[in-house]
């Protein structure tokens, strides 16, 4: 064994050097291009959020280089949603020589990158890593997407009180996700100061996450008429098409994770009909600049954007915004651009696919509306 | 009506577990490795059936005939590439490339089919069939995965009690060296053993994803993981043993979520585990094996 | 004989020792002059950790014989635990240093008592059996951890499961948020630690192994009946390779933890908990030099593969078939030493292996 190991190890070695020797010739170039990175799941199971926010951030890229003014160099590393490879994944970047970074596309992985960017002094707008703990006391780190603590959660309580939706409200939640708990955390604080009654809350966890039939019974056994889901899609899928089986039909209010329900293949739309949700962004939108987006991710890569990459398009926007105002050059250090940024961050106003007047404190919070929306004959419907 | 309700969901959950487990303990049983790339294999199958009916609209029947005979043929592909060239060694070096074919299976469903989730449309409809003026609803995906779940019990054991090749496998699980020299082919009849372990792979995928109709990359992983706990709760390399360890997770999973809590339910139904394998150190109905001196 | 195994045995030893050395003084001085890659720079800490877990499972595995699917669980308990005590102290304890080895007693400590508590039901039952329920234990630690709130104020620690209602007085801050986990720790893992860290559990393991003790722990691996007929007492052995096992993996919990500024629970998976299971069985049962070898390449394979981009991960798995196949399969093997024989010629001679010794067992 002590013999097979040893000839075994030779070879693990070997081929890592060989490995690593590779990618010190593939290092890249110095160019008059900004060089930004990020790092997102592009394997495993969370893959679809970090292809997604690579693919909408290189499509932007792509169409600002092509004007030929700025340039950007973008680069998407893997952190199979794992703080530990976040960290990697991130040092990668620093050795390519990023200078402005995209944070990290998940909460968790998040947490730990920001940390790295607020030592490092290198700036960072991520595009949909939401936790409040994210940008909590790092002043160059920015969100694109909600504050979900304060703003969605709550939002959602008070959407449905003032109109009256309901009056019984039953939760299902997904209680080992930032996202899913920092949700229903504020939906509960504002539903309790309006008087809203919640008559059933349950929750799942990751590996418990197929069969609903006991949380679904619950709100029904409760009489729960509406019942809000902040969760992402897929999860929410499952908890449609299963309380669909039963017979169960309450109203579904969702969250800006549930956008992308329609575009699954297989989905059947009638399942989601009727289902309430307030999102930042649309693809089935009339908007000219969203329509355009679309076609060009669809023409692409055969499949409708999601909002991840509705958020990271407008990142690569925002940063263009921002340097251009502010005058910036490539050959800059991040810590200039550091500096210039959060001076421009927390002064400008954006407008871009995922909201119009944007603007960031500086806490590194965006302000955005969310429009109310409904799913009617597959297709989402404004609500007002 | 509501504990009637609960426990026709953790029957229904409990006998798919049933159908993965039946895999793991053949294949355990007679090769005697833990193929944690099982659960990528009912994940393939589910896909196959998902590409068949959905995309290309075929019957459901067609959908489940190919992911068997994919899954047969990615079996036998996999054991001969995989295991096979490690008969002779070491348990834990098989166990560590099962490993590695379920990070290839996963990583190359994902880079095949993408990440995005699709919904699988049920093989057998949606309808449900309400008993006791409505109180208890019973759909036909949990009608037939229960029927399905006791029909392949009976076959397996019918098959392995009754056919030459049945017991040709019960020997190799006995004694390989001994069945060698009773001129049995053991590296066929292991070969047969993952053809049919993997076929039921591709049964299980399929009615997992008709009852919990989201499929991605990983949606193995968590169902396989269940199944080969509940595989050893029942006494691993035991038939009827996978068949009630199957069931009773299933229905202990559901019943810890229902009157337990929804949050610690894993907790719950591993402690279960351990007390039993303590009463029961070789599961519930696992062969005791003496221990030579 | 026996002297003479000893002697290798004490010689390979000192290999291990030289080898650790010599890499903390290679990569230390990287650092000092800058010569190092943040990359892996920034690998160094964890890859410290995982050692010292390859290495810790290592003796439950390779020296005790024992299958074990559950080892993350006692880096989790080691982790919590030791954060929770160093953040709690921030205000009480000046230094920095200081407080990273309390927190690493701390965890050591805990993880040290899970392994008791564990240990003594796992050790009853064998094989698969085993496996089976370290894995449930695994997953048991990973789920009360998800639910667990801790808290700190003026009056000291404050705990809560499943709801996060700690009622902290005024100043009061929350250390674990359930599943969120601790989100603001302080990074005070340095390479250093994490260097004295690793000597001090090859330290604890090769003792351990070349003692009294340790050969009774092997001999009831070998033969357990055989063992106690010679009146080894079989439970408290076994319970002591496990529990010093569980201890190190704690340690190594809290240095991992510290050096990210933030943990979950779900980290500490059944993944992780194969994945250090692949580099005990890589760098081969019992043998600790293979281990710790196997858990840095390990962590640097899929950094070194991220040119590879979508197809890293899938080669990282070809990778490890392969490996397992060209080191088991006699026929592969065969054709490797050709190959070899050819490239190293006589340099094979003069340093050629010893025939297999107590120390390697092959099983």
């Amino acid at each position: 064994m002590k013999h097979t190991a040893k000839k075994m190890l030779s070879f693990v070695i070997v081929l890592t050097l060989v490995v690593s020797l590779c990618s010190v010739f593939a290092l890249a170039d110095e160019g008059d291009a900004f060089k930004i990175g990020g790092t997102g799941p592009l394997t495993g199971g969370a893959a679809i959020y970090g292809l997604a926010a690579e693919r909408g951030a290189q499509i932007a890229v792509d169409e600002i280089n092509a004007e030929g003014g700025i340039q950007f160099e973008l680069k998407y590393e893997d952190d199979t949603h794992d703080a530990e490879k976040a960290v990697n994944a991130y040092n990668a970047l620093k050795d390519w020589g990023m200078q402005l970074s995209l944070g990290s596309v998940t909460s968790a992985p998040a947490n730990a990158t920001s940390a790295e960017n607020f030592n490092d002094r290198i700036f960072a707008l991520t595009p949909s890593a939401s936790a409040p703990t994210v940008i909590d006391g790092k002043d160059n780190v920015f969100q694109m997407c909600f504050l979900d603590y304060p703003t969605q959660g709550g939002a959602s309580a008070q959407y449905i009180s003032s109109m009256g939706l309901a009056e019984k409200v039953g939760i299902i939640w997904k209680n080992d996700e930032d996202y899913s708990t920092g949700l229903r955390n504020s939906f509960v604080d504002t539903a309790a100061e309006l008087g809203l009654e919640i008559v059933a809350e349950t929750t799942f966890a990751a590996g418990n996450d197929t069969d609903f039939s006991v949380q679904l019974t619950e709100m029904q056994n409760a009489g729960a008429d509406l019942v809000f889901l902040p969760m992402y899609y897929q999860p929410a899928s499952l908890i449609l098409s299963q309380a669909a089986a039963m017979g169960y039909a309450p109203k579904w209010f969702g969250v800006d994770g549930m956008d992308g329900i329609l575009t699954m293949e297989g989905f059947d739309p009638a399942m989601a009909e009727g289902v309430m949700l307030l999102t930042p962004f649309n693809a089935d939108s009339d908007d000219p600049a969203t329509k355009a987006f679309v076609e060009k991710y669809q023409e692409l890569y055969d499949e409708t954007p999601n909002q991840f990459a509705a958020d990271a398009y407008d990142c690569i926007y925002a940063y263009k915004q921002a340097l251009e105002a502010a005058g910036a050059t490539p050959d800059m250090t991040n810590e200039e651009l550091n500096d210039l940024m959060i001076e421009q961050f927390t002064t400008m106003t954006f407008d871009g696919l995922t909201g119009t007047g944007m603007t960031w404190d500086a806490s590194g919070a965006v302000s955005k509306g969310a429009h109310g929306c409904v799913i009617e004959n597959g297709v989402y419907v404004g609500l007002d | 009506m509501t504990f009637l309700n609960y426990l026709l969901s953790g029957i229904s959950l409990g006998s798919i577990y049933a159908i993965i487990a039946l895999g793991y303990t053949m294949v355990y049983g007679i090769a005697k490795m833990l193929n944690f790339a099982h659960g990528d294999v009912i994940m393939v199958g589910a896909y196959i059936c998902f590409f068949a009916v959905s995309r290309y609209h075929m019957p459901p029947v067609v959908g489940v005939l190919a992911a068997m005979a994919v899954c047969t043929v990615l079996g036998i592909v996999v054991e001969r590439l995989a295991y096979k060239p490690l008969r002779a060694a070491p348990s834990l070096a098989v166990l560590i490339t099962a490993i590695g074919v379920s990070y290839f299976l996963q990583n190359g469903a994902q880079l095949l089919w993408t990440p995005n989730p699709k919904v699988f449309s049920s093989v057998v409809g949606t309808g449900r069939l309400a008993l006791f003026g409505g109180q208890l609803t019973v759909s036909y995906v949990t009608i037939t995965t229960i029927a399905s779940c006791i029909v392949i019990m009976i076959a397996l054991t019918l098959f392995t009690g009754r056919t030459k090749m049945g017991k040709a496998m019960r020997a190799c699980s006995e004694d390989k060296g001994a069945a060698q020299l009773m001129g049995i082919n053991v590296n066929s009849t292991i070969s047969v053993t993952f053809a049919i372990g993997s076929a039921l792979a591709a049964v299980a995928g399929v009615l997992l994803c008709s009852a919990y109709p989201t499929l991605v990359p990983t949606t193995g992983s968590m169902p396989g993981i269940k199944a080969f706990t509940a595989a050893v709760f029942g006494g691993i390399g035991s038939i009827p043993g996978a068949f009630v360890g199957g069931l009773l997770l299933g229905v202990i999973e559901i019943f810890a979520k229902a009157y337990i809590s929804t949050q610690l339910s894993d907790a719950v139904v591993f402690a279960v585990l351990i007390v039993v394998l303590l009463v029961k150190p070789a599961g519930l109905l696992g062969k005791k094996v003496s221990e030579k001196v | 004989m026996k002297n003479k195994t000893l002697n290798r045995n004490a010689r390979k030893n000192f290999a291990t020792y030289g080898l650790v050395i010599a890499a903390y003084a290679v990569l230390q001085t990287m650092t000092v002059t800058g010569s190092i890659t943040s990359s892996l720079k920034g690998m160094l800490v964890p890859i410290c950790a995982y050692v010292i877990m390859a290495v810790s499972l290592n003796l439950t595995v390779g020296v005790l014989g024992e299958l074990s699917l559950g080892h993350a669980g006692f880096m989790s308990v080691g982790a919590f635990t030791g954060v929770t005590a160093a953040m709690a102290l921030q205000n009480v304890v000046p230094y920095p240093a200081l407080r990273l080895l309390i927190g690493i007693m701390v965890g050591s400590v805990f993880a040290a008592v899970a392994g008791v508590l564990i240990g003594i039901p796992v050790l009853r039952l064998k094989g698969d059996y085993l496996a089976i329920v370290t894995l449930a234990f695994g997953e048991i630690i990973k789920s009360i951890v998800n639910n667990l709130y801790v808290g700190v104020d003026g009056h000291g620690l404050h705990l809560s499961l499943l709801t996060n209602k700690l009622a902290l007085a005024e100043g009061g801050k929350i250390i674990i948020n359930g599943p969120m986990g601790i989100t603001t720790i302080e990074k005070l893992s340095t390479f250093t630690a994490g260097f004295l860290l690793v000597m001090l559990t090859l330290f604890i393991v090769f003792n351990l192994v070349n003692s009294r003790s340790g050969r009774a722990i092997m001999a009831i691996r070998d033969n357990r009946i055989a063992a106690e007929s010679v009146g080894v007492n079989v439970v408290k052995y076994r319970l002591m390779a496990f529990v010093t096992s569980a201890a190190l993996a704690g340690a190594a919990g809290t240095l991992f933890a510290m050096n990210y500024s933030t943990i979950i629970a779900n980290k500490f998976d059944f993944n992780t908990s194969i994945l250090v299971l692949v580099f005990v069985v890589l760098g081969g049962l019992g043998n600790m030099l293979g281990s710790i070898i196997a858990a840095a390449a390990l962590t640097i394979l899929p950094e070194a593969l991220r040119q590879f981009a979508d197809y890293r991960m899938l080669i990282y798995a070809i990778v490890l078939i392969l490996v397992m196949l060209i080191t088991n399969n006699p026929v592969l093997k065969g054709y490797v030493d050709i190959v070899k024989g050819k490239l190293t010629g006589r340099a094979k001679k003069t340093d050629g292996p010893a025939p297999e010794g107590g120390a390697g067992n092959g099983k």
